[in-house]
Formats: structure tokens, C-alpha cells, sequence
């Protein structure tokens, strides 16, 4: 298939493979925790940009996907003793199914309503779960230590997470960029352009709508899990928590919505940023605000982000950055 | 829990539901106005109950007479949010204008943190209690709630009495037809948004007179002006003083019969079920 | 001839507002039905009911003999229904040639995507887009809006094509240009109402043609009937020499 050779596909993949295999080459520990967060991102904010990018809703709460595969993998591992590999399964499928069964009832919201409607969702999951027994109420689930000796101890299992963060953010790549090639993906950017024309020309809105939301929800519930494993424990508090999702709107924005390299490039860019402003002592107690007044600049400036710019200034691009 | 503690809860949470109506108008007032969710809202509430906090402490200000300085502090601090963050992209996406004031957010607790840190503050005066027979109540509440409804009352003398106040609903209603009418609008929505930070900051003064704070706070009761202005429809403020009575009614009520901590996983189901089954609100028009 | 579609009795309210009275009409096979009527007299209201958006109080449509009451535009749309809007809706977002794609995407013979840039490849031509394909649909100007939604449409294959008002907004030249392309249209098998104010195109494009005034059916016939009928020149045209003077221009 000539939609192999796209060069925006090979230079996207090159990017995260160049990133990820950096620590493996060192084996530096210190450098694999860095890049793990940046490829959590770079998951979280590809799978986000299938809903927000190509269809055009935004999901706020969107970290409810992750809360709950994270949960759901945590307690099969803490409570039946799972491989790592059978929990991050199950923690995309629950994922999956929260977003089915979602999506049927409140994609039929518009606009703010949706958006609204997902911080809802997310904030009453997590006062759920914060007085669910099965997932420890408020304290979480912790894993004991020797859950990490199936895996050659801890170390290993740190390892093992990384290379599987890595091979789901190469996946991720893939679908968005499959996605976006397909026909399912032409019908989700019609929604986005105009949902009521979309109908009208004969895509059938709620089920590709649903579809998005699923798609969009099955990685970030997988990725949960592992870093919840990584971790050793799961709190409502951070599994929930709100600030990261929009931290991920941010990511998509930042890179260009709707496009393939713009969320990966996002994540990156967003990450690096946040870890100069953590570690520089003149911007460390204000690495909020900076990052915040960056972000005020590129919604004001740059909506497109960086890759919707660059196909805006120079439409040859288009066809070369998908 | 006997009677007359079931009615001490009742009142409390009357007298707690009007502060966060007070706080969800100025939610659905922007929204009314210009179709902006203001997700800087929660901060500016944080820095009412800070700007009387340091009014108090510093200045020795009472508390009641800082709360006007607040209010206009609020509404400068709103005008100001809206031109340099919002009215460049008043017209652009939703996704835009969250975004931008999410943003304003960021700088401001970003700031907040680093300025006043984390840990919790107070303001050390009290009013002392009232007792109505079986019923015990802090006076600084039932201050807090009678300020609540004075703002209420000012704001829609303020939208129904006057020139300007009608510029606003005419801006909100139909905001082309109004600029035909030779209504400066840019100006209106200012105006609209610094209202609309200015009830935020009040609310946010009232609660710290008798609740303790940090600057990440103001977060929960954003969360609870959402709760509030679906319940009361989006852009209708005297639903969300009705939406706001339901939530502090239903805050008192519901830890009778469960544990406290259910009280959000309810509330936020409400929220979700509201949006689903009448996104116009509980005393909204059917569309 | 058989009927493409049945119009039986619609009655469409919108809260006290009587928008469509009792509206009833058969459609044979390959004619241009003409709609006309004042502003307000229900004509699009009756094209949304036609094509699934709004469902009628009372009153069927049947749709190659199946009964179509109260389906989903999209059901519609792979059935073989299409429309353009009065106020062009192109997908601003993507180019002419994915705008058409889309049409050929999802429309009757739910093609798959390689053949569906073929035939929206085709479409462009026939209808004299094809070196805006590569375009943004925001960047057209309005004439070539409304070819491009008149390409989407054509693009899913109908056996209907609900046309809203085509010709308005657009100059002499560019008019004469859209009825050529209606004919063809027309000629290739494709069974057409159209909405139309430009009364002198309307006239001569359409084999019969219905007259609405506040939701009403007040004439049906072919133009001569209709433009020879007293309640139409009364209600719509004004001026009874305004009819004589329609039929022999051109």
C-alpha cells in the first residue's frame, strides 16, 4: 500500500524510536523514568486526539479512562495474582467498555455540554472509588513487593514496562495514522467539520462517534496500568485526577490537533518543557504559571499548533504531514 | 440524629447553598453572555477568600468592609482576564476559550503556590452563635448568606434597572443584533466577565469568613458551580441561586442517611443525569 | 411511470406554528419537481421532513415504496435520498476532493475509499471543479459552494436529489451554468425537486410544480397551469402579466 510510504508516518516513527531506544542503549535508569513519561504522553495525547483532533469533542475528563484501567489491572494483579500482560488487556477493555457504554448516552451532547459532562463523569467515578472497599476506598491498592519477583525482581519489571509503554506508543502511531487514512476516519472528520451535514451525507453519527470514544479510551486504560504497576500503588487521587487530562488537551493543542505528529511532537515539546521549568531554580516555584501563560500564547497565537501551522503556512506539507 | 439536628443541618445548608449560588451566577453569567465556560473560575474564588484574608490579617481590615474592596478588586481582575486571555478568542471554539481560561488558571495558582504556598488559613474573627430554639447557628454564616442575597438582589437591579444592564442582556441574547443597535459590545462582555469574576470573588470572601482555605480551594467550589449552573440551566442566574439552594440542601441532607464521602459521587451523578435528560436545566424551557 | 416517492397527508407543527398543512403529492421517476411558495411557506421545512431531519405530526412518506416516516437522515442518505442546503454547509476543514469522497463514502452504494476518489474525481469534473480539488472547501467562493454541495450530493449516487435553492446568490452566467448541470443531471436518470425563487429558471427547467403559501398546498401542475392559476398570481406572484412575462423569456 502506497500509504506505507508516507514520509510524516516514517519521520513521526523515527521520533518515538529515537526516544525510546536512548535509555535502552545506556540501560539509564534515570533517563527510562524521563522518557517513560514522555511516551505515556505521547500515548495518552495520540488516543485523545482521535476523539478531540479527528472528531471533534472535547473530553476534559478523559483521565477516567486511565483511572480505571489502572484500577482494573491493579486489583486483578494485587487480588488474583494476573500476569502484568493479562491486567494491561483488561485494563484497555474495561476502558473500552466505560467508553461504550458511555458514549451511547452523552455523545449525544454538544460542544461544552460534552465537555462538561465528561469532568462529571470523571469527578463522580473518582468519589466512587474513593468509597469503593474491592479498590481500598481512599488508600488505594499497593502492590506487595513480591508481585515484582514473577517479572526477575523489580528492576526487570521496570524495564518491561518501559519496553511495553514504547511498543504501545509505536501502536499508537499507527492507528491514529490508519485511522486517519481509513474511511472510519474520513466519516469522523466530517462530524468534526459539521455533524448535521456528516448525517445528511449518510455517516451514521452515532456509531462512529461511539467508535472514536472506544478507540480513543481502550490505550490510555492500557498505559494506566502500567504506570499504576510501575508505581506500586493506586490512589483515586491520581488516578483521577483532572489536571492531567487537561495537561493532555494541552499536548494535542500544542503539537496540532487532528494531526498525527502534533500530539507526539506536543507531548514531547510539553514534557521537555516541564522538566526544564521543574529543574530550573529561577522557574521551579513557577513552573505552573509559566507553562500556563505559554499555553495562554499558543490558544491566542497559535490555535492550530505547531503542525496545523506549518500545513497552514506551506499546504505542499499537507500531504507530507498527515 | 435528633430533630432539631436535622434542622440545624437544613439551615446550614440553605445558608451555605446561597454562597455557592452566589458563586455559580457568576458562572452562568459568563456563559449567558458570551458561551464561556470560565475554568479560572475556581481560582479566582481562591483569591477572594485570600484577598480577605490579607486584608484582615495585614491591614486589620474587618472583614465585611474588605469584602467591598474584594468585589472591585474582582471585577478590575475580571476586566483585565477577559482583554488580555479571552476576547481574542471569544468567538473561536469552545475548546479555545476552556483552554484559555484554563490557562489563566495555571498563572494564577502557579503564582498563588508559590507566593502563599499550600497550608491552610483562616480568618481569626468570629461573630459568635446564635440560638433559635433548638437550632445553633454561626453568625458569620447567616451574615454570609444575607451578603449573598444583597449581591443577588444588586445584580438584577443592576441587569433589569439599568442602561448598562440591559446592554448586557442584550448582548447576551443576540450579540450581532445588539452591536446593530450601536451597543459597544467588547466592552459589554468586559464588563459581563469582570461581573462575573466579582461574584466569584465575593463568594470566595463569604467562605473564608468561617471555613478554612488554601489556594487550591477555590477548585471544589468550581466544581460545585458546575454542579449548580446545570442544575439551573446554563446562562440563568436565578436558577443557579436555585441550583445553589438544592446543592447545600442536599449537602446537609444526604450524610444523614450515607457517609459523608458520597455526598460528590451523588452529586456528580445528578450533574451527569441533569445534562443528559434536561440540558436546560431543572427550571429551564424544554427545547 | 411509477412513483419514486409518495407524499401523503405531512403535517408538521412547531409549537403553535402550523408549518406543513396536509401536504400530498406523488413524484413520478426521473421528473424535476419545482417547489415554490413566499418566504415561510414551508418549503424547506418540507425537504427536512422529506429527508428524515424532522419527523411529521402526521402523515407518511414513502421512498421507492418503503415507508421512510421518521428515518435518520443517514438511513436515508444510503438509501439513496440527497440534498444540498440553502445556506452551503461545505466541511470547511478538508479539501474539495475529500468533501466529495465523503459523498461517495457514505451514500447509496457505500463505496469503499479508493473508489469513492475515484468517483468524487469523476463528479469534480462533470461539474467543472476538478482543479479545485486539492483546495480547502473554506477557500471556494459561493457559486463554487454551491457546485461543490451539488458534487457531494451527485457523488452518493441518488435516485432523488432535494435541491434547496441552488441558483440564489448566484449571477446570470453562473445560473445558466447550474441549470445545464440540473438538466444533465436529470438526463442521466436522477429524479429532482427542487426549491427554487428564480422563477424564470424554475419555470422552464420543471416538468410539474407545487405551489406552497403558509404550509399549504395552494396549486399543483405544470407550469403552465401554474402560472395561469388565479390563487397562485393572488397569493405569490402578485401580478397577474408577472406569469405571461416568466413563461416567455428566455
Amino acid at each position: 500500500m502506497k500509504n506505507w510510504l508516507n514520509p510524516g508516518l516514517w519521520f513521526t516513527l523515527l521520533l518515538i524510536a529515537l526516544l525510546g531506544i536512548w535509555p535502552i542503549l545506556g540501560q539509564n535508569a534515570a533517563a527510562r523514568e524521563v522518557i517513560f513519561t514522555v511516551l505515556l504522553s505521547v500515548v495518552f495525547a495520540s488516543s485523545l486526539n482521535i476523539l478531540l483532533g479527528y472528531t471533534g469533542y472535547v473530553s476534559f475528563g478523559h483521565i477516567v479512562f486511565y483511572g480505571l484501567g489502572g484500577y482494573i489491572g491493579m486489583f486483578l494483579i494485587e487480588r488474583y495474582n494476573v500476569s502484568l500482560w493479562i491486567a494491561t488487556l483488561a485494563g484497555g477493555a474495561a476502558a473500552a467498555l466505560l467508553a461504550f457504554l458511555l458514549g451511547k448516552a452523552i455523545l449525544r451532547l454538544r460542544g461544552a455540554y460534552f465537555a462538561l459532562a465528561t469532568i462529571g463523569i470523571n469527578e463522580a467515578m473518582r468519589a466512587f472509588v474513593n468509597n469503593f472497599a474491592p479498590f481500598g476506598g481512599p488508600t488505594g491498592i499497593e502492590l506487595k513487593f513480591q508481585v515484582y519477583k514473577a517479572y526477575g525482581g523489580a528492576a526487570q519489571a521496570l524495564w518491561l514496562t518501559y519496553y511495553t509503554i514504547f511498543a504501545l506508543a509505536i501502536l499508537v502511531v499507527l492507528v491514529s495514522f490508519f485511522i486517519k487514512q481509513s474511511k472510519f476516519g474520513l466519516s469522523l472528520m466530517a462530524i468534526r467539520e459539521d455533524e448535521d451535514t456528516a448525517e445528511v451525507m449518510g455517516v451514521v453519527t452515532p456509531n462512529a462517534k461511539t467508535w472514536a470514544y472506544v478507540l480513543s479510551a481502550i490505550l490510555p486504560g492500557m498505559v494506566g496500568v502500567l504506570f499504576f504497576f510501575k508505581n506500586g500503588n493506586v490512589e483515586p487521587g491520581d488516578a483521577f485526577r483532572l489536571h492531567f487530562s487537561i495537561e493532555n488537551l494541552v499536548m494535542v493543542m500544542l503539537g496540532g490537533q487532528g494531526t498525527v505528529l502534533g500530539p507526539v511532537l506536543g507531548a514531547v515539546g510539553y514534557q521537555r518543557l516541564r522538566g526544564f521549568l521543574l529543574t530550573n531554580p529561577v522557574f521551579k516555584n513557577i513552573q505552573l504559571s509559566v507553562a500556563g501563560a505559554l499555553l495562554l500564547l499558543i490558544v491566542l497565537f497559535i490555535p492550530a499548533g505547531a503542525v496545523g501551522w506549518l500545513r497552514n503556512r506551506l499546504p505542499r506539507l499537507r500531504k507530507v504531514l498527515p | 440524629m435528633g430533630n432539631s439536628g436535622l434542622i440545624t443541618s437544613l439551615v446550614d445548608g440553605v445558608l451555605i447553598g446561597v454562597i455557592y449560588g452566589l458563586a455559580a451566577m457568576g458562572m452562568t453569567l459568563i456563559w449567558g453572555v458570551m458561551s464561556v465556560i470560565n475554568l479560572a473560575h475556581g481560582s479566582v474564588i481562591a483569591l477572594g477568600m485570600f484577598g480577605i484574608y490579607l486584608l484582615f490579617t495585614s491591614l486589620g481590615l474587618n472583614p465585611y468592609l474588605a469584602l467591598i474592596l474584594v468585589a472591585i478588586l474582582g471585577l478590575l481582575l475580571g476586566v483585565i482576564i477577559y482583554s488580555i486571555a479571552i476576547h481574542r478568542v471569544v468567538n473561536a471554539s469552545h475548546l479555545s476559550t476552556l483552554l484559555a481560561t484554563f490557562s489563566v488558571n495555571m498563572i494564577v495558582i502557579g503564582l498563588g503556590t508559590a507566593i502563599f504556598s499550600t497550608s491552610p488559613r483562616n480568618v481569626n474573627y468570629s461573630l459568635g452563635n446564635l440560638t433559635l430554639g433548638p437550632v445553633t447557628l454561626l453568625n458569620a454564616r447567616l451574615v454570609a448568606a444575607l451578603a449573598a442575597v444583597l449581591v443577588t438582589s444588586a445584580l438584577y437591579l443592576f441587569l433589569y434597572r439599568t442602561r448598562l444592564g440591559k446592554y448586557v442582556r442584550a448582548v447576551a441574547n443576540n450579540r450581532a443584533a445588539a452591536e446593530l443597535m450601536g451597543i459597544p459590545s467588547a466592552q459589554i462582555l468586559a464588563l459581563s466577565f469582570g461581573l462575573g469574576t466579582m461574584l466569584a470573588a465575593i463568594a470566595g470572601g463569604l467562605i473564608a469568613t468561617f471555613f478554612p482555605f488554601t489556594i487550591l480551594s477555590g477548585g471544589v467550589y468550581e466544581l460545585k458551580s458546575f454542579v449548580i449552573v446545570v442544575l439551573g440551566g446554563l446562562g440563568n442566574p436565578l436558577g443557579a441561586l436555585a441550583g445553589g439552594l438544592i446543592l447545600g440542601m442536599l449537602e446537609s441532607i444526604i450524610p444523614i442517611f450515607l457517609p459523608n464521602t458520597w455526598v460528590p459521587v451523588l452529586e456528580f451523578l445528578l450533574f451527569v443525569l441533569i445534562l443528559l435528560v434536561r440540558p436546560s436545566g431543572l427550571f429551564g424551557v424544554k427545547k | 411511470m411509477s412513483a419514486i416517492l409518495n407524499v401523503e397527508g405531512i403535517t408538521k407543527r412547531f409549537g403553535g406554528l402550523q408549518a406543513l398543512t396536509k401536504v400530498t403529492f406523488d413524484l413520478p421517476e426521473g421528473q424535476i419537481l419545482g417547489l415554490i411558495g413566499p418566504n415561510g411557506a414551508g418549503k424547506t421545512t418540507l425537504f427536512n421532513v422529506i429527508n428524515g431531519i424532522y419527523s411529521p405530526e402526521e402523515g407518511r412518506v414513502h421512498f421507492r415504496g418503503k415507508d421512510i416516516t421518521g428515518h435518520k437522515p443517514y438511513h436515508l442518505s444510503r438509501m439513496g435520498l440527497a440534498r444540498t442546503h440553502q445556506i452551503v454547509r461545505p466541511l470547511n476543514g478538508l479539501t474539495v476532493r475529500e468533501n466529495v469522497t465523503a459523498g461517495a463514502c457514505f451514500g447509496r452504494e457505500n463505496q469503499k475509499l479508493g473508489r469513492a476518489v475515484q468517483i468524487a474525481d469523476e463528479v469534480l469534473e462533470f461539474i467543472g471543479l476538478a482543479e479545485r480539488a486539492e483546495q480547502l472547501a473554506s477557500s471556494l467562493n459561493v457559486a463554487q459552494k454551491k457546485r461543490l454541495e451539488m458534487a457531494r450530493a451527485l457523488a452518493s449516487r441518488p435516485y432523488l436529489l432535494l435541491l434547496d435553492e441552488v441558483l440564489a446568490g448566484l449571477n446570470s452566467s453562473e445560473i445558466d451554468g447550474m441549470i445545464a448541470i440540473v438538466r444533465k443531471i436529470r438526463d442521466q436518470g436522477v429524479t429532482i425537486i427542487m426549491i427554487e425563487h428564480v422563477m424564470k429558471a424554475v419555470m422552464n427547467i420543471s416538468d410539474r410544480i407545487i405551489v406552497l403559501d403558509y404550509g399549504q398546498q395552494i396549486a399543483e401542475g405544470t407550469p403552465q397551469q401554474v402560472a395561469a392559476d388565479t390563487r397562485v398570481i393572488e397569493a405569490y406572484l402578485g401580478d397577474p402579466k408577472l406569469a405571461e412575462r416568466l413563461m416567455k423569456e428566455e
